[in-house]
């Protein structure tokens, strides 16, 4: 089987697929379909790599995860929590924001501020990680001391969120602080599909709304969020992906430690995975790499997991506004 | 209770460019009202100034003056939102909110007012609502499936029983039937001799048998020339309009010599 | 008919209804900021101060607004305060962040800085970020050498011979996901792939090329692949209808016609991928020379280098950290810069 005949009997649409130049044809499109191939090829050879060099990392002796923990799960789950916790903060954060800057450039700034405006968020999204990370530890953190007091002193007494905000470091490099790192970091890829999906919305729906004598909020309530809901999910989402696999965000931030609390304000805390590896790779002991490429392989699943329902999210609105 | 609508020196603006100019009549309480002409006109960004819709689009604004019961709609004091309420749209495409069902699609309007309605209350005005826009036959078996799954036409007179559920005093119809086919043009046309009992209806529309066949009064806008705003030629009953028009050119455009 | 009474509100309405004046959101504005000023002369920081400015105009506003012109135009009030304030809130970490880098930076930057690595040949000799420099290019430009033809070519199937077949959906797919992995992935990946292949001590300047291609792909075919869309299929059939056969008229007529945007779309996916640090510090490693050569041992580039001074933490590293960061950042504005340059002198073809 060639690669020129699937062609042909493979689209239809391409009607002048008959329109035949011989070995140049063959050659060319061989090499398209070697190229879509190679794609695959990738995602299977990052998934294959990882789990011959990993596969041993979940079961190595006790050691190998010490000192705190004995097994892999007891390795991986305060990184999972690290991971987790900080790209929440960052959720919590950016998701509003996002929205709102969204609806700025959408709907609510004239065209001549609606503009520079997104082309402000992209430059966000233009700064390198690692750029993040130095600004953060050296600059941020120190700035944020007395906002951790002061998270510390007002919401600490609470019962139950009380213990998210325990005592505060008074370095400021905390998971509080990493996830803020995190939520301007993906803040602009929130924006830029939420915008989307924002300026999607049918002019006619909008104009039905405001002639029934809606508010501009209300316009936005009655016509925008219904129609971009499924969009909004995804860019969700994908942010969430963006933030569990950041790494030197929360490397160059956050002060380490092995203790699992829930206290986002304190002096060291658990990391997260993908900043895990990038501390530890240097030690470049044998077991210890396989353990980390191990833990490589359960963040790749988790955010291969996260991505796949974001995108499965967006292909399903897509087919049912298609109808 | 219907209203009139006393229309002096408006013009219309988008961002610099003059659309439409110095246009003067009234709209009489409790008839229908159309206005017809050629493509590109200014007969709806007329109509649409008429509930400061208009001024939905950047930069687009009106000058002049629009008098509903004695209130200037342009008075510096007065809310777009209100006005909006007062004067209901009816667009030239069907555009029932896509998420909503029938039954919340007929009280959208009337939720962002009166916030929760009992639901007794809320049936009442949905049953007469879509009575009221002869579409309760039709649909009262499927109140709760979604305004989209309706035919074109059926969509146009949902979004009619949307429009009056909030008892408007005027109702503004931008070519409801040009998306429609004949027979749901002519449901909506004998809607729209119902309607005017209770409401002042304005209506633009393309098609000049349509005008005659339901207006009381016909409004004929037309280009000076091409890059020239439109502007009111004549507005006169709609029986001496179709009859023996005063002005030569509403003659030519009646009769097809247009142009 | 009592209840229909009850919830007529026809007539009643006056279109007249109390209204702020209509410079009420700037007499709030000025107001919310003297109270925020006035904090200042008292002693309150410069953020807190700022702070309770916002705070009070979003606060004041809406209420003023709910005593006058009723709960209807306060919510709306309150949401457009929000939501310009969330514009504002984002706003002010991309300013911080890039006065920083340019006032810490810009200053270390000079001719030495540039010309010199960090491998000391005589011990009062000026230390440098030439090699970073040098090795951010090289691997970049292997990265590019892998990705581009891969990526385009790609999109070529997908647009031009795959058209939604089975195999160009799952590929569609999966550049979508595959967009998503994270960057330190990539980087094990690579350092797996190698490390199998060469042994555990394996460095070098090819295997962060191929790291970082495996981010860089997705964002070429997506490019292309969008750019592609737009050429208009009457310009194929024009070439058909000439005798062309179908991969000239792609290479000669379709690729050229969409030139301008391929172009943008890789000079962005290069500003994306030249200030990775993850995968680098995995399998690039870290050297204080020059290496010239991306397939034989370490080499330093831009973000593995300031995460390294990073680490050190003292004084003159965290100056040379600024440096480092100032220049990369400059890097990648200009890419950006000349992505939107390039697209503006191909734009007119698109029409």
């Amino acid at each position: 089987m060639t690669a020129p005949t699937t062609e042909a009997e493979d689209a239809p649409a391409a009607s002048w697929a008959s329109v035949r130049g011989g070995a140049g044809d063959r050659i060319f499109s061989g090499a398209a379909l070697l190229a879509g191939l190679s794609i695959l090829a990738a995602l299977a050879g990052v998934f294959i790599f990882l789990a011959i060099k990993g596969v041993t990392g979940f079961t190595k002796p006790a050691e190998v995860y010490g000192p705190h923990a004995e097994s892999f799960v007891g390795y991986v789950v305060p990184l999972l929590v690290g991971t987790f916790t900080a790209s929440i903060i960052a959720l919590i954060i950016a998701v509003p924001l996002a929205f709102g800057i969204a609806l700025v450039i959408s709907h609510y700034a004239p065209r001549w501020i609606a503009a520079p405006v997104a082309y402000v968020i992209d430059l966000l999204a233009a700064v390198p990680s690692v750029v993040y990370g130095l600004w953060g530890a050296f600059y941020l953190a120190k700035k944020l001391v007395p906002m951790h007091q002061w998270l510390h002193d007002h919401l600490g007494p609470i019962p139950v969120i009380g213990h998210l905000f325990g005592e505060p470091s008074p370095a400021g490099r905390t998971l509080l602080t990493a996830g803020i790192v995190l939520a301007i970091m993906i803040l602009p890829i929130i924006t830029a599909i939420t915008r989307e999906v924002f300026s999607r919305t049918p002019r006619l729906h909008e104009e039905a709304a405001l002639a029934l004598g809606a508010t501009r909020w209300e316009m936005v309530r009655m016509t925008v969020f219904p129609y971009a809901r499924s969009g909004m999910v995804s860019a969700v989402m994908l942010g969430l992906g963006r933030a569990l696999g950041e790494t030197m965000a929360v490397t160059m931030v956050l002060s380490v430690g092995f203790d699992l609390s829930w206290n986002v304000l304190a002096t060291s805390s658990p990391t997260s995975i993908a900043a895990n590896i990038a501390l530890k790779y240097k030690e470049r002991s044998a077991d210890l790499l396989n353990v980390l490429v191990a833990t490589g392989l359960v963040l790749f699943l988790l955010t291969f997991l996260v991505n796949f329902l974001a995108r499965w999210i967006v292909g399903r609105s897509e087919r049912r506004m298609a109808r | 209770m219907a209203k009139s609508i006393d229309v002096s020196d408006v013009n219309i603006y988008y961002g610099d460019f003059l659309a439409v100019q110095g246009v003067n009549m009234t709209v009489r309480a409790g008839a229908v009202t159309a206005f017809i002409g050629p493509s590109g006109c200014g007969k709806s960004t007329f109509l649409r100034s008429l509930n400061r819709m208009h001024e939905v689009i950047p930069g687009a604004r009106v000058e002049g003056k629009i008098v509903v019961d004695g209130q200037d709609l342009y008075e510096p004091g007065v809310d777009p939102v209100a006005v909006r309420r007062q004067v209901g749209m009816v667009f030239q495409r069907p555009n029932p909110f896509p998420t909503m069902s029938i039954y919340d699609n007929v009280l959208a309007g009337l939720k962002l007012n009166a916030g929760k309605l009992k639901k007794n209350a809320a049936d009442e005005v949905v049953e007469k609502s879509l009575r009221g826009a002869n579409l309760w036959n039709e649909v009262k078996d499927r109140l709760n499936k979604p305004g989209m799954g309706l035919s074109g036409g059926q969509q146009q007179r949902l979004c009619i029983a949307r429009a009056i559920a909030v008892e408007p005093q005027i109702l503004l119809m931008d070519e409801p039937c040009s998306a429609l086919d004949p027979i749901s043009t002519s449901a909506i046309e004998d809607l729209i001799h119902e309607l005017k009992n209770d409401y002042t209806i304005v209506i633009v529309t393309h098609n000049m048998q349509q005008a005659a066949r339901v207006s009381d009064d016909t409004g004929f806008f037309n280009l000076k020339a091409t890059g020239e705003p439109g502007h009111l030629v004549e507005f006169n009953p709609t029986k001496k309009m179709f009859a023996n028009p005063d002005d030569p050119a509403t003659e030519a455009y009646i009769s097809g010599r247009f142009g | 008919m009592s209840t229909l009474e009850e919830v007529s509100t026809r007539v009643h309405v006056s279109l007249v209804q109390p209204r702020l004046p209509r410079q009420a959101p700037a007499i709030t504005g000025v107001i919310a900021v003297a109270l925020g000023a006035l904090m200042l002369v008292l002693g309150m920081g410069v953020v807190g101060a700022i702070v309770l400015a916002v705070v009070v105009y979003i606060v004041a506003l809406p209420l003023w607004s709910l005593a006058i012109e009723g709960r209807r135009s306060a919510t709306d009030r309150l949401m457009t305060a929000l939501i310009w304030s969330a514009f504002g809130v984002a706003v002010v970490p991309l300013v911080s962040l890039v006065w920083r880098v340019v006032s810490k930076g810009a200053g270390r930057i000079d001719g030495t800085f540039l010309s010199y690595s960090f491998f000391k040949t005589q011990i009062d000799q000026p230390v440098g970020i030439y090699h970073a420099i040098i090795g951010t290019l090289l691997i970049t430009l292997g990265a590019t050498i892998i990705s581009v033809p891969v990526g385009v070519m790609a999109a070529v199937y997908l647009v031009e011979y795959g058209k939604g077949n089975k195999l160009a959906k799952a590929i569609t797919f999966l550049v979508d996901v595959m967009t998503g992995i994270p960057s330190i992935v990539a980087g094990l990946f690579a350092f797996a792939l190698f490390t199998l292949i060469f042994g555990p001590a394996y460095v070098s300047g090819i295997g962060g090329s191929v790291a970082l291609s495996l981010l860089m792909i997705p964002i070429v075919v997506r490019a292309t692949e969008e750019m592609l869309m737009l050429v208009p299929d009457e310009l194929r059939e024009a070439a058909y209808a000439l005798g062309t056969p179908k991969w000239k008229t792609i290479v000669r007529i379709v690729l050229p016609t969409a030139l301008g945007g391929i172009l943008t779309g890789i000079t962005l996916a290069i500003s994306r991928v030249i200030g990775e640090t993850a995968p680098l510090l995995l399998i690039a490693g870290a050297t204080d020379r020059t290496n010239m050569n991306l397939f034989d041992g370490a080499m330093t580039t831009l973000p593995v280098l300031i995460y390294g001074q990073n680490l050190r933490g003292d004084a003159p590293a965290e100056a040379i950290a600024w440096g480092a960061a100032f220049i990369l950042i400059v890097i990648v504005m200009v890419l950006n810069l000349a992505a939107r340059i390039v697209g503006k002198i191909f734009a007119p073809k698109k029409g």
